[in-house]
Parts: structure tokens; C-alpha cells; sequence
């Protein structure tokens, strides 16, 4: 399984992401924002941090960056394709994942490790999960709140489309506690919390993150 | 050449917290009678005389502006 990881100028979490797919027996391809080509991989992870500086919009900026051409292409060809925090601004802003994320309610970055419930395991990402599991992993950024009108909403909860709720307290004021979404197709997961950074008990809270990756293993072996 | 201005604003059943925070120093800050702010962005932009309006439209809806979330209004105005 080869697996993508893209680095723009101000992401922070492509070493994590790669990281974790070495932990899922994958191996990790590093993209870069200018790549015209995705060297072949089975699936993509747009990871966390601040790509292009956060400038504009979250996202905003980086969803014209070269390589997302190619990965919106993909995608839409049912490329298993995961976006992380501000991976996940950058597949709302790339119009893969439907809503934006918009400033945290309370105005403060929120960095703490989240309780989640597992809201929908048939996606390319969370097969290894039981239903309704609840995992803890961390949960960093400033810009969390998920929003989208009514009708998306509404079309989101009735296709089971909601992947990740927020457990307890709503962290940051997204609509319906809503952690991660996916397309219609399953193949596109974003999620704000960060996966990548609870694969192993040694280094984050817990290895509950590790299941999404170890799901993308079995969707590409069945592929 | 001509000055363009694009303002872009979260849309009215968007929450705004930066606005809320703002309308909540005011009164701390001895500024009575303000019941509410939106917080939005201007731009300014310096265009070549062929550029077209639909050019703009499209530059503000798929760039400068997040339709999810947020209005925009294009406006030339005087250099």
C-alpha cells in the first residue's frame, strides 16, 4: 500500500501522517503542493498545519495548489482520499466535502485530547471500527466549528454521511456536533481531530487513531 | 486602470464570534448604544480597464469569498 502524503509551505503534520501509515505496514510517498503527478499512490492524506499561512481562509489558498488538481481528479474517481484538520478545510474548500469550518465558537484554539464516537464505520477509512465505537485522539485548531446550511445538514444526517461526533462538551460550535463528514461515495474522509497523533501509547493519549489506517489497508488490499 | 472593491461578509445565520467579541468590548470600553457586529473583509483590488464584471463575479465567488458561509458585493469605485 502505497500511500500519499502532501506537504504544502506550512503544514505541520505530514511527518505524523507518514508516521502512521509505516504503523499500518504502508508506505508513505511524500507529495509536494507543486506536484503535477501523484507518483501512483492508492490513496492520499492532506494533513494538518497551516498551509500557506492560514491566509484568506483555511485551505483557501492550497485547494488551487497543483497537487490538489490531481487529487480532486482522483478523488472523483474514487481514490481513497483522507484530509486532517486543515485537510479537512482544504477538501471543504476544494468542494470534495460539502460545509466549511469556520472559527471556534468561544474564539479560543482548543488543543486536548477528544473523545469521539465512531458515527459511520463503512467508509475507505473506518472499517476497523466497531459501530458507535468511541475513541480518544487529540484535537488542535482554531478554526473547528463545522458549518452548513439546513438542507446539507440534513442530507448528511440521513445518508449516515456524519463520520466523527464530538462526545460531551462541543468543542469548538460545529453544527450537530459534527467531528468528520464524508462524500457520498465514502472514498473522501476529513475529520478536525487528529488520528495520525494517537498510533501508539508511548507518544499520544491512546492508538485509536491507528484504526483508520488500518482500515485504508484493507480497502486497498480489497480493492 | 480601476479601482475594484470586493467586501466579503459571514452570512447573516453564520455565527460570527470575532464580531460578537467585538460588540462585547464596546460597552467595557465606555462606547454605549451598540447592539451588534459583523466582522467581514476588503479588498481592494486594481483591475485593467478589460476586465469585466463577470470576471469579478467570478473572482469573488471562487477565491476571495466562501459562498458556504459567507456574501460577497463587487463594487468599482473612483481611483
Amino acid at each position: 500500500m502505497r500511500v500519499g502524503v502532501i506537504t504544502f509551505p506550512g503544514t505541520l503534520d505530514d511527518v505524523d501522517a507518514q508516521r502512521a501509515v509505516r504503523y499500518a505496514d504502508g508506505e508513505p510517498v511524500p507529495l509536494w503542493h507543486g506536484d503535477h503527478d501523484l507518483k501512483g499512490v492508492d490513496a492520499v492524506i492532506v494533513p494538518g498545519g497551516f498551509s500557506y499561512g492560514d491566509y484568506l481562509r483555511c485551505g483557501a489558498i492550497a485547494r488551487f495548489a497543483p497537487v490538489m488538481q490531481e487529487v480532486i481528479e482522483a478523488a472523483n474517481k474514487g481514490m481513497p482520499v483522507l484530509g486532517i484538520c486543515n485537510g479537512f478545510q482544504i477538501l471543504a474548500e476544494a468542494h470534495l466535502l460539502p460545509g466549511a469550518l469556520t472559527r471556534n465558537h468561544k474564539l479560543h484554539f482548543v488543543c486536548r485530547d477528544q473523545w469521539l464516537s465512531v458515527e459511520n464505520n463503512t467508509t475507505a477509512w473506518t472499517t476497523r471500527y466497531d459501530a458507535k465505537a468511541e475513541i480518544l485522539i487529540p484535537l488542535k485548531s482554531g478554526e473547528g466549528g463545522y458549518q452548513a446550511d439546513e438542507d446539507t445538514l440534513k442530507e448528511l444526517e440521513d445518508d449516515n454521511r456524519v463520520v466523527f461526533r464530538y462526545v460531551g462538551e462541543n468543542p469548538n460550535g460545529s453544527r450537530n456536533n459534527i467531528a468528520g463528514i464524508t462524500n457520498a461515495r465514502g472514498n473522501v474522509v476529513g475529520l478536525m481531530p487528529h488520528p495520525e497523533h494517537a498510533i501508539d501509547a508511548l507518544t499520544g493519549p491512546t492508538d485509536d487513531g491507528l484504526g483508520m489506517f488500518l482500515s485504508l489497508l484493507d480497502t486497498v488490499v480489497k480493492a | 486602470m480601476a479601482r475594484v472593491v470586493v467586501d466579503v461578509m459571514p452570512k447573516p445565520e453564520i455565527l460570527d464570534p470575532q464580531g460578537q467579541a467585538v460588540a462585547n468590548a464596546l460597552p467595557r470600553l465606555g462606547f454605549d448604544g451598540i447592539t451588534a457586529v459583523r466582522q467581514g473583509k476588503h479588498f481592494e483590488l486594481e483591475v485593467a480597464d478589460d476586465v469585466d464584471d463577470a470576471t469579478l463575479a467570478k473572482i469573488a465567488e471562487t477565491f476571495l469569498a466562501n459562498p458556504v458561509i459567507e456574501d460577497w458585493t463587487v463594487r468599482r469605485v473612483e481611483a
